[in-house]
């Protein structure tokens, strides 16, 4: 198959297109939530291309609403974020002929929108390796377009809508939207619900540390369910 | 501003991450376990996040009737099971809120 930087930019657009339809209510939730948190406007659209990351920017949103310290709103990040270490260590090793420019490049658009459309395009073989990267550059630029312009149109209705509206209770409905259906599978279901439980018992914690104690917790009992489901079809 | 730190900070951060392994390809390499425990970082996370919200709007435990974020939570909970669709999940539970404190008040 003949690729050129141009038809595998394109073809990067148009595999987004249909996850950008998703993104764009995520984005207007996350611009009124961010203004009710008491971010300044300008701040609240620049984070979008400062942290370009939907559910970091809505808990450091939250955190900064609670008026949580500085470090622990990083380390929150880096934990929420850490997913984001299973997309670059998978896309590395697709990366080694590229310029160090590239590579910058391409971590910046790394996000979890892009990677799921760019790794399933790496994984066809019968496209050459080549101009790959461009795919990548297309739906993380169109992903990126529409953060910013969701984002900015949220910020923008979200200076003029009263508090009455309990919009911020958008977050955990926006949160149960994408958890809820993870839980099919018996792993997520033991993670969520223990991080859930002990999130709850350790609310009063200072700082927020419960959160990230939760955190650990959830994803410990992922794991211990997993490695008893593997055990099990082992046996069988 | 402190609130400017706060952003740029998680910006780099999250850069940092994004970045690594792309940068030291080769170098590193990430155990199975490990690999493994990242992909539960967002059902607990965002779960950690979800429940508090529901059961404790307040500050307080509030596991009423009169708590209507409780409520409000669980509906669009059933929501998100069966229609997997995150717009209905939104839309349905705030107008459920809005009308449980319509209700309530």
């Amino acid at each position: 198959m003949m690729t050129s930087p141009r038809s595998e930019l394109l073809a990067g657009i148009k595999a987004e297109i249909p996850i950008t339809l998703g993104v764009l209510p995520f984005g207007l939730i996350y611009g009124v939530l961010a203004v009710s948190a008491g971010l300044p406007p300008t701040l609240a659209i620049a984070s979008s291309s400062i942290v370009f990351a939907g559910s970091a920017q809505f808990i450091g949103a939250q955190l900064i609403g609670a008026s949580t310290p500085m470090l622990v709103i990083w380390l929150t990040t880096f934990i929420v974020n850490l997913r984001h270490l299973l997309y670059s260590t998978s896309l590395a090793p697709q990366t080694t002929h590229l310029s160090r420019p590239w590579k910058w490049f391409l971590a910046y658009l790394l996000t979890d929108e892009a990677y799921v459309v760019t790794v399933l395009h790496y994984q066809d073989e019968k496209i050459p390796l080549q101009h790959k990267h461009w795919f990548w550059v297309g739906a993380g630029l169109t992903l990126w377009v529409t953060w910013q312009l969701s984002t900015a149109t949220g910020v923008f209705f979200g200076t003029q809508l009263p508090a009455s509206w309990s919009l911020d209770f958008t977050l955990a409905l926006t949160f149960i939207g994408m958890v809820v259906p993870l839980c099919r599978e018996r792993p997520n279901l033991a993670a969520a619900l223990s991080a859930g439980l002990v999130a709850v018992f350790t609310f009063g914690w200072p700082y927020r540390l419960g959160l990230m104690t939760a955190a650990l917790a959830g994803i410990a009992a992922g794991v211990i369910v997993e490695n008893r489901q593997r055990r099990k079809e082992r046996r069988v | 501003m402190n609130l400017w730190l706060i952003i740029i900070g998680m910006g780099v951060i999250t850069y940092a991450i994004r970045l690594s392994m792309i940068v030291m390809s080769g170098q590193i390499q990430l155990s199975d376990q490990l690999q493994r425990a990242l992909r539960y970082v967002p059902p607990a996370v965002l779960s950690a996040i979800i429940l508090p919200e529901m059961v404790q709007p307040g500050g307080t435990l509030d596991l009423s009737l009169g708590n209507e974020r409780l409520l409000a939570g669980l509906i669009a909970i059933l929501v998100a099971w069966f229609t997997k669709n995150m717009i209905w999940t939104v839309a349905v539970g705030m107008i459920a809120l809005w009308i449980l404190q319509a209700i309530n008040l």
